[in-house]
């Protein structure tokens, strides 16, 4: 944070202070080196990467890479670009965030302020949830979608996601709730408001910092799911698993520079929600933690 | 039948009973404080009468109608809390009136109550701010203002000025008290200060683990404890406690005890009859304003009766000087005016009220009766 360098908790001399900067300066290249290299090569011809000038600016800028990953590109049989699959993902990631944002709030405020017996197993199991690879779960869900009609459609991912998701928003929201003051619900009981004018008057005006984590985390691993979306996303499969085909198919000329723009569009949505999100996050987390 | 009517009411956890047969009746305008330490049941008792905890035995009733199974906010009361538990994302004026706008209260009767209310609190300047730029003092105000703007049958304060600085807590417990008369509402009060309990109450119950000690005016609980955890608890410094002997002497009771050097003295009760008790040990309690210079004796007592004994301490603290000797080896405090001429460790002729004297029996810690 910019913040903190005018009061550092140890004050340091100006050598070692350039020393930092320094070492810090070479980390952040060495970082952004990929990103570097990503974003040159998609805007050359595929000829200049080819020749063997992957560092080097290109010689002839071009935006026809981005065109043709968007949407001519041919990604399994047909040419369609990464258009229909970025909709997908839209389509899928959306509602799966606010679904299991929203169920993981209610959860948090039934599990720390509707406290009944056996509440801590139920947060025990769900927490457990978090912890349950992927893989192990695949059988059973694909069985589950199909008996419910879902298998290979953008709901049945969101139904998958949801699911998913739930542990993680349910633990954020419930450790978030604990702290709540619970002499403000009673208070509210007593005022004569019920569960849910409760949840949507008073806990949840103050619920935007965990709310923010939430969606950045549950955005972040959505969009960036493969395995679900290979295995049940059938003919509607999202960005991940587009890219993904784009970028193996072993036919024809390996076009680098489209594939470096195509995974630049697949990254792009979740670098969005970091930054605009990730300020809010960081001025939430602030605001109540210093009095004054 | 009482206004409010707690009758018989127990409350376990499990297996474990925490609150014992309450039996409590308060009258329409009282103030009744629950007074005790920590864990001593007060404030469950107090989310009971709320509705916030569940009722295990017995039943409490408001104007008549038992309230055990209703909820809080059919209950018609309205509490203030210990934190004040004021909505942070609204502003005090939609704090206030949070309660009438769920029970659908029309706007303008809403803004009619908040105006009379924050006039009556002296708020008016701070509607439209939220809890986090108010002050202490003001949060209070505004805990207190959501409560009056209900028009409740009962109101409930859960040590609503603990969270306060020292100053600003006897201003406010002079501002409740001055609002008790003006409004002559029946209130319940828990704290665990006995000196608000003395100064706010018009009847006291002294809670100990679970059980209500005494209940009774503050002048009743004050001078006429009646057990041992009572006579402790409440007043400060606590009453002297003082190991003695019980003897009779031409029909008359007296107390035996040791001064400083271990001579005996004897201190003689008044009016009672204590021959059940003749030649036993008791204890002696004593409270420290009833140990005075000679000067500073209440006049209008019969048996004030003089004590020679050694100085240990002497406490200027203003006010008064508290005065520190030992007698049947315990610590005695006794409190005298702040220009009583008495130094440390120079004997001291005191004078002992005796008529506020009392007696305890030192098995079962009760007070014995004459």
């Amino acid at each position: 944070m910019s913040v903190a360098s005018q009061d550092t908790a140890v004050s340091t001399g100006r050598i070692t202070r350039m020393l930092i900067y320094l070492i810090l300066l070479l980390f952040a290249l060495f970082y952004l080196l990929p990103l570097y290299v990503m974003g040159v090569n998609s805007v050359k011809p595929l000829s200049e990467i080819t020749g063997g000038n992957m560092m080097a600016l290109p010689q002839e800028w071009t935006l026809d890479p981005w065109r043709s990953a968007w949407s001519t590109a041919q990604i399994g049989v047909q040419a369609t670009g990464l258009k229909p699959y970025f909709l997908t993902s839209i389509l899928m990631v959306v509602p799966a965030v606010v679904i299991s944002t929203m169920i993981g709030a209610i959860n948090g405020y039934i599990l720390t302020k509707w406290r009944f017996k056996g509440d801590t197993i139920i947060f025990g199991l769900m927490l457990f949830s978090c912890f349950i690879p992927f893989q192990i779960v695949l059988i059973p869900m694909a069985r589950v979608l199909g008996i419910l009609g879902l298998a290979g459609s953008v709901p049945g991912l969101i139904l998958v996601h949801v699911v998913y998701g739930l542990g993680f928003s349910t633990l954020y929201f419930r450790n978030y709730y604990a702290a709540f003051p619970t002499e403000l619900v009673r208070a509210a009981q007593i005022d004569g408001a019920g569960f849910f004018r409760i949840f949507w008057r008073i806990m949840l005006p103050v619920s935007g910092p965990i709310t923010v984590v939430c969606v950045i985390w549950q955005f972040t691993n959505i969009w960036n799911d493969f395995l679900f979306g290979a295995s049940f996303g059938g003919t509607t499969q999202p960005m991940t698993v587009a890219l993904n085909n784009l970028v193996q198919s072993s036919t024809g000329v390996k076009e680098y520079n489209v594939h470096f723009a195509a995974a630049i569009l697949a990254a792009i949505p979740t670098l969005i929600v970091y930054i605009v999100a990730g300020r809010y996050f960081v001025r939430g987390l602030m605001a109540g933690s210093v009095k004054g | 039948m009482g206004f409010l009517d707690i009758r018989n009411v127990t409350k376990s956890y499990g297996a474990v009973e925490v609150l014992h047969r309450v039996d409590i009746a308060v009258d329409e305008g009282e103030f009744l404080v629950l007074v005790g330490p920590s864990g001593c049941g007060k404030s469950t008792l107090l989310n009971m009468i709320a509705g916030l905890e569940s009722i295990s035995g017995g039943e409490i009733a408001i104007k008549d109608r038992v309230v055990n199974g209703v909820h809080p906010s059919k209950r018609n009361i309205a509490m203030v809390f210990q934190s004040y538990a004021l909505y942070p994302n609204m502003t005090v004026g939609q704090n206030i009136t949070f309660g009438l706008e769920m029970h659908g209260t029309p706007r303008p009767e809403r803004d009619r109550a908040l105006a009379e209310v924050a006039k009556l609190l002296q708020i008016d300047h701070l509607l439209d701010r939220k809890p986090g730029q108010l002050s202490g003092g003001q949060r209070q105000r505004v805990a207190m203002g959501r409560a009056l703007v209900r028009d409740p049958d009962v109101f409930l304060f859960d040590e609503p000025l603990s969270n306060l600085d020292a100053k600003l807590r006897v201003d406010m417990r002079t501002e409740i008290k001055k609002l008790h008369h003006k409004l002559k509402r029946t209130i319940v009060y828990v704290t665990h200060d006995q000196i608000e309990a003395m100064t706010l109450s018009t009847r006291i119950a002294v809670m100990n683990k679970g059980y209500v000690q005494q209940l009774g005016t503050p002048k009743e609980i004050y001078d006429s404890p009646a057990n041992l955890f009572v006579a402790t608890f409440m007043g400060s410094p606590a009453m002297n406690i003082i190991p003695a002997k019980l003897v009779v002497e031409n029909g008359r009771a007296l107390a035996e005890i040791t001064d400083a050097g271990g001579k005996p003295l004897r201190l003689g009760f008044g009016a009672g009859n204590y021959s059940a008790w003749e030649g036993r040990e008791i204890l002696l309690g004593i409270r420290p304003e009833a140990i005075t210079d000679p000067e500073g004796a209440d006049r209008n007592s019969h048996n004030v009766q003089p004590l020679h004994n050694m100085v240990t301490v002497t406490e200027p603290a203003g006010a008064d000087t508290f005065v520190t000797m030992v007698l049947s080896g315990k610590d005695v405090i006794a409190r005298m005016r702040a220009d009583a001429a008495v130094h440390p460790h120079q004997p001291f002729d005191f004078a002992v009220n005796m008529e506020k004297a009392v007696a305890f029996d030192p098995k079962t810690g009760d007070r014995i009766q004459a």
